[in-house]
């Protein structure tokens, strides 16, 4: 995995709280194999209209939002089906962090897992971002810091193993497969 | 060691390598249940790192999510209407032969959904640990297992390692105490927990559900419950192994036998929160204060009991986005609102307990004219059952669509969908926008609500047909 250190873009605004990961890729969409080319389908009943052309008034559609890495949501972002196709469409659309007062949980670790930020912030924080659409903002994750272009700065919680992992560009799964002496040990234990 | 929670208990026994401040626990999985969904791509890492599942003795694999239910695209010669489905089916058949892993595959007399089967089979027992790529894993959680939904990430960190890396999550207690009125069921209970919690209420969470209404219900029922943990933001949801437990496992084709048997029943039995534990957040319930429940949002947080209108909160723009799509307004009444399709089945409620609710309110009557009921069982061993026991008679002669098993029109993947703008019942887990289709309306409500809403084509209170 490559290293993610900083992330430094405008924002796109999504304010709707509990966007669940059938909006962000419908399930329609998980029949693939492999996990690319997911970013065309990104939002796919919200971004286009029944007849397949692009909905004009969806963030994502609007010409400010274009090369934008940074999305901002409303609370609960991420929630329902375990489906890791949600980070890898997001990923694949361009996004590098999303911004929410609260990630759900099993969102949050596929996100961490494949280099997307999840970052929550406190709600004045969060009101700023949704009330700004473009704003430029820095993420900083050595420092697990964000920079909203007022100045202020806050900074959001991120589990350090994660954050060590990222910031280095390790497979969490070399990680695990150093443990192996001790999954073995443990094994010959539970046998006896 | 002082008094620790169910939860505590499967957690320590699981831990290869306790966390620290920089580091996650390495955390032992018993059981991997995976599908053909969200598999393809861990199985490519272990061969791009020319891995082997390392334990596929501790590893099923069924298809459920993307399969069709029409008997003649499953048994007969008709091809899978749905070539990617296809393909994904193709290819989990090709990835079990390689790896050596144990598949339930599309002619299985044992195959149907993944958090069906395998309680079915005794697989899932009380302390396991538990994962699969799917969020309603949290359904095992009903036998007294430690049961999560994981990525496709996960699910190749499982495959090389039999483990995962995980945060210790904190613990959420669910009491539920009295009784449930009649017509009230499992599945009003949840969503009247989640309808009270909120969608992300249980955010880093496991609950426990305790207290004597829980105690009271059967497994079937108790399935429902620990299910749906998921839709209140909880990780996992658990319940303590009891009598009603063991008499469900006892002789399960893979539940231990003879001495191994009462091994394990000592053991279980150990495992039950130990008074005086402490949890991080609780929840009383009052069961007896319990109607039927159902939604009128896009979440199932926005859940209502049956007879009550649905609020007017105009100007909350979230809100109101959330009724538009619905095609309701604030202070509508939930009942007599029309019916276009109903949906009876799912990893929440598409057992033979389930089915037999459907049945009870279906006998001697008919579904109404221009109503879609489709009744679909969570396994080929429940539909069976269903057939055994009469109830696939009565959905055939009252009209319902009665099919092969599987995930089906919970999630829409197979082609088994709602249309653009239709109103369907559903027993399922999630009335997500589009979740049944593009532009379907979803009414979460339990199997009693669905069948009487199905008869009448209008939502009707199941208690006035009991």
């Amino acid at each position: 995995m490559e290293p993610v250190g900083r992330v430094h873009s405008r924002t796109v605004v999504i304010p709707s709280s509990n966007i669940d990961t059938d909006q962000i890729i419908p399930a329609r969409f998980l029949t693939t194999t492999t996990k690319d080319g997911l970013g065309s389908q990104l939002f796919a009943d919200w971004r286009y209209r029944a007849d397949g052309t692009p909905n004009p008034d969806f963030a994502l559609n609007r010409p400010e939002a274009r090369g934008a890495h940074v999305l901002v949501a409303g609370r609960n972002f991420g929630c329902g089906s375990s489906r890791e196709h949600a980070p890898w469409a997001l990923l694949d659309y361009g996004f590098r962090a999303v911004i929410s007062t609260e990630i759900a949980d099993i969102f949050r670790g596929n996100s961490l897992k494949n280099g997307l930020l999840p970052i929550v912030v406190d709600e004045p924080t969060s009101r700023w971002l949704l009330e700004n659409p473009g704003a430029d903002v820095d993420i900083d994750l050595e420092a697990a810091r964000l920079t909203l272009p007022t100045g202020l700065s806050v900074t959001f919680p991120i589990e350090a193993f994660a954050r060590h992992c990222l910031l280095n560009g390790i497979d969490e799964l070399g990680y695990l497969r150093s443990k192996i002496a001790d999954i073995e040990r443990y094994e010959a234990a539970q046998a006896t | 060691m002082g008094a620790r929670t169910l939860f505590d208990k499967v957690w320590a026994a699981h831990e290869v390598v306790a966390e620290t401040p920089d580091t996650p626990a390495v955390l032992y999985i018993d059981l991997h249940l995976i599908h053909e969904v969200t598999s393809p791509q861990a199985f490519s890492v272990l061969k791009g790192l020319k891995l082997p599942v390392r334990r596929p003795d501790r590893t099923l694999a069924t298809m459920d999510h993307s399969t069709p239910t029409s008997t003649e695209q499953v048994f007969g010669n008709v091809p899978i209407k749905v070539d990617a489905a296809a393909r994904q089916v193709r290819q989990l058949e090709q990835n079990a032969a390689e790896f050596g892993v144990e598949l339930f595959g599309m002619r299985d007399s044992r195959r149907g959904i993944v958090h069906v089967i395998s309680p079915e089979l005794g697989a899932t027992q009380p302390g396991m640990t538990i994962v699969c790529g799917d969020s309603h894993t949290s359904t095992h959680g009903a036998f007294g297992a430690l049961a999560f939904g994981i990525g496709t990430t996960e699910v190749g960190h499982v495959f090389a390692t039999q483990s995962l890396l995980q945060r210790k999550p904190k613990t959420f207690a669910v009491n539920v105490e009295g009784r449930l009125r009649p017509g009230v069921t499992a599945k009003d209970l949840i969503l009247a927990v989640i309808g009270k919690i909120g969608v992300s209420g249980g955010t880093g969470h496991v609950f426990e559900y305790r207290g004597s209404a829980i105690r009271a219900l059967s497994m079937d029922e108790r399935m429902t419950v620990c299910n749906m943990s998921i839709e209140a933001g909880a990780r996992a949801g658990m319940i303590a192994p009891d009598d009603i437990t063991f008499a469900y496992l006892e002789g399960k084709p893979r539940a231990p036998k003879g001495v191994a048997w009462n091994t394990a029943l000592a053991r279980w039995r150990m495992l039950a929160t130990d008074t005086g534990a402490e949890f991080d957040a609780a929840l009383d319930i009052d069961a007896s204060s319990l109607e039927p429940m159902i939604t009128y949002g896009t979440n199932p947080g926005m859940v209502l009991p049956i007879g009550a209108t649905i609020p007017d909160n105009a100007g909350d723009v979230i809100f109101d986005k959330a009724l538009r799509y619905m095609g309701f307004h604030g202070g509508d009444a939930m009942l007599g609102k029309p019916v276009d399709v109903v949906f009876i089945g799912s990893c929440t409620n598409g057992r033979l307990a389930d089915l037999q609710a459907a049945a009870h309110i279906l006998k001697d009557r008919k579904v109404a004219p221009g109503v879609h009921l489709l009744i679909v069982p969570g396994s080929q061993t429940i539909k069976r059952e269903a057939e055994a026991a009469g109830y696939a008679e009565i959905f055939k002669a009252a009209g319902a669509d009665w099919r092969e098993s599987g995930c089906s029109m919970c999630l829409g993947m197979n082609g088994d969908t709602v249309g653009a703008g239709q109103y369907s019942i559903s027993t399922s887990n999630r009335n997500f926008e589009g979740r049944q289709g593009v532009g379907a309306r979803t009414l979460l409500a339990s199997p009693f609500t669905a069948a009487a809403s199905a008869v009448r084509g209008r939502i009707t209170d199941p208690r006035e047909m009991l």
